[in-house]
């Protein structure tokens, strides 16, 4: 059984669910990148209501494991609901979670950072508050928060390995599957983290450029 | 007063050597010349001033007395002790060398009377109780003993550079370096830095200052050594080397900073 | 909706989860131990000056921590046994925690070290410090005290990544929940009752970090320029 899997065919099996892992980091960014995006303005608004529901958001899922979440989403929702999730509902779902409350706060802090002066002027001039976030505030957080959100990503793609464990066919789970009937852990996984590092590497180079181009700025 | 004349008993004797640089030569890492062959002798109780224009050397040339840069070619003898590469011999010449730099460089973690007692008590093995005494009189004798609990970033510039000549004191040096010490101070604060510097002078400290300070070099200084682009060029006194200047390069940098 | 929460699974099986999340705790603290010292050799290599020694630990640092901590895991379960290394589950838990938590520490370590401005080390070196005196006293506390909440937040993710050890039957907090759900069907107040201990846990480190802070680098609320 193993001799029919040669090195040619495992690489081969493991692009095919890399498909997978691509799709679903996209599907985990750009949901969680709009869920991020609200839930960032929920935190940085001044009605405190808003503040409190978007700060138990963001505690409660920087604070508790991805897998957790995937579980909660994968049986928990099911039981609750009665109905049947897939696995790739599932995943999307509490990759969203996961993903929204990371870029919720990595996105707050950008505006943070921003110097109190800059809010100050814009009300001087009469700005209204979302034509100060719209015309002064972001554009200046978009810059800080580039760097970040990409270094991000890579915790996204790596995330989305955990999917796997709820049965979602990625490049994790193809790994393992080839794995049992292989038995060439050492190769089936070397070959998995090398197409992972792969993806993510390169964004790590970008960002780490992107920060010290940032940094000598200013 | 006593701590500053720790290192002098009674009268000074202009002919005994604190420091004999001879021929000193460096290059950077980078290839660069920056002493072109250096000899400077100062004496015990002497208060020479470097000057010179930005590049000159004259920072570099004042690190190489404790160590703090390295040379390639010629000699430097401080107290008697050869300056070679030999670890025994860098911390004898360190423990008897004070330096004070221009961005003070106090330790943020440690209030200000620590910053004064740690190194009698880490460097010297001195008692607590004796280091605590000496870092208490000296910080008096600067004026800032009432902060003394305070962290250094609490300090205004002034304060922490006071604090910082406290420091090297407390090592009980033979003699002073200042290295630029009122060049990264706002102007209001540097009077009270030159007015610590010029009472050490007087209780007869040795003392190798870069300064831009002109009154203070005028009226404080025993010799004034100008450097510029690696070599010495004057070595004279303050009447002459700002009444009467020798070089064109003299000339031309005094008519640069008088204005 | 028509479905009505029941936590008595949680009471009834309190213990359970108790033991787990003690497990968890252990791993935690032997994986962050292990992995902090390999961070400060690993800051060492890399700011040794020795290429060779950077190079080698600039591609542990990149490997760990560009492929998921699952494969990491994963090889090391099931491959080292392949080279002959038996481990039982919770050895190559805190085996493959350790290494991971170790390459972002040594990227931390590194950026503590090299935060401390070069005036500090000259100023000691004038005073007759000697280098080692210098590390413990001079450098130590300023460098801990600027990397410290990168630190913490790092501590934090490591613990929240001990639940994945639950895949190779490691028996931790996570893997109670695992349990008791495949043996009611009330998977819902079981994980987020895990949730809760992770959170708890979570917050109790939070807890700890802000005192040490208030205790130790109070100076750093002056020194900040």
């Amino acid at each position: 059984m193993g001799d029919e899997f040669t090195l040619g065919r495992i690489f081969l099996n493991l692009l095919i669910a890399t498909k997978w892992t691509i799709i679903l980091s996209l599907i985990a960014f750009v949901f969680g990148g709009i869920v991020g995006f609200l839930v960032m303005l929920m935190r940085i608004s001044p009605i405190k209501p808003l503040r409190f529901l978007s700060w138990i958001y963001v505690e409660f899922f920087e604070g508790t494991p991805l897998l957790l979440q995937l579980f909660l989403a994968f049986f928990g929702i099911s039981v609750v609901f009665g109905i049947n999730l897939s696995p790739l509902a599932a995943a999307t779902i509490a990759l969203t979670a996961f993903t929204s409350s990371f870029l919720a706060d990595i996105w707050r802090g950008a505006v943070e950072a921003l110097p109190k002066g800059q809010w100050e002027a814009s009300s001087a001039l009469g700005f209204g508050y979302f034509k100060k976030l719209r015309y002064i505030i972001l554009p200046q957080a978009v810059k800080l928060s580039i760097a970040p959100t990409v270094g991000f990503l890579v915790q996204v793609i790596k995330g989305t390995s955990l999917a796997s464990v709820i049965g979602f066919t990625e490049l994790s789970r193809a790994a393992s599957q080839i794995n049992n009937v292989t038995l060439k852990a050492l190769l089936v996984f070397a070959l998995a983290g090398a197409i992972y590092f792969l993806l993510c590497y390169p964004l790590s180079v970008w960002s780490q450029k992107v920060e010290q181009r940032l940094n000598q700025q200013t | 007063m006593t701590q500053f004349e720790v290192s002098k008993g009674g009268t000074a004797t202009a002919t005994e050597a604190a420091i004999v640089a001879q021929d000193v030569e460096k290059w950077y890492s980078n290839g660069f010349h920056v002493l072109k062959g250096v000899s400077l002798t100062v004496n015990k109780g002497e208060v020479v001033v470097l000057m010179g224009p930005s590049g000159s050397g004259k920072s570099t040339f004042i690190r190489t007395f404790n160590a703090l840069e390295p040379f390639q070619k010629g000699s430097i003898e401080i107290d008697g002790i050869p300056l070679t590469p030999k670890l025994k011999n860098v911390d004898a010449i360190r423990r008897e060398v004070g330096m004070v730099f221009q961005q003070f460089n106090l330790f943020p973690h440690l209030t200000v009377f620590e910053n004064v007692s740690i190194a009698p008590i880490q460097v010297r093995n001195m008692p607590k109780a004796k280091a605590d005494e000496i870092a208490t009189q000296l910080l008096e004798r600067v004026g800032i003993l009432h902060q003394a609990k305070k962290y250094p970033g609490q300090l205004s510039g002034g304060q922490q550079q006071r604090v910082a000549i406290a420091r090297a004191l407390a090592m009980q040096p033979k003699i002073m370096l200042f290295d630029e010490p009122t060049s990264a101070l706002d102007p209001e604060m540097v009077r009270e830095v030159l007015d610590v510097m010029r009472s050490l002078a007087n209780s007869g400290m040795t003392m190798v200052c870069v300064t831009h300070e002109v009154g203070f070099a005028r009226e404080v200084a025993d010799r004034i050594i100008f450097l510029a682009d690696g070599l010495l060029v004057e070595d004279t006194t303050p009447a002459e080397f700002f009444n009467n200047p020798k070089s064109d390069r003299t000339r031309k940098f005094l008519s640069q900073i008088l204005h | 909706m028509g479905y009505t929460f029941d936590f008595s699974v949680v009471w009834d099986n309190i213990g359970l989860f108790i033991a787990g999340a003690l497990l968890t705790f252990r791993i935690s603290l032997i994986a962050i131990a292990f992995g902090l010292i390999l961070g400060i050799i690993g800051a060492l290599f890399r700011t040794s000056g020795n290429r060779i020694l950077n190079a080698i630990t600039l591609a542990y640092v990149e490997i760990i921590r560009n492929t998921p901590f699952l494969i990491q895991l994963f090889f090391i379960f099931f491959g080292l046994p392949k080279l002959g290394i038996r481990l039982n589950a919770e050895q190559a838990a805190i085996l493959s925690l350790s290494i991971n938590f170790g390459a972002y520490s040594t990227e931390i370590v590194r950026a503590g070290v090299e935060s401390i401005p070069k005036g500090q080390v000259e100023a000691a070196m004038a005073l007759g410090f000697k280098p080692l005196k210098i590390f413990r006293y001079i450098i130590l506390i300023p460098a801990l005290s600027n990397i410290y909440t990168a630190l913490i937040g790092q501590v934090i993710l490591a613990v929240l990544f001990t639940s994945v050890v639950s895949q190779i039957a490691t028996e931790d907090l996570t893997f109670a929940g695992d349990f008791l759900n495949s043996r009611t069907f009330r998977s819902f107040e079981i994980y987020f009752t895990v949730c809760l201990f992770y959170l708890a846990i979570v917050w109790i480190i939070k807890g700890i970090g802000y005192w040490v802070e208030r205790r130790f680098f109070e100076f750093a609320k002056y020194s900040r320029r």
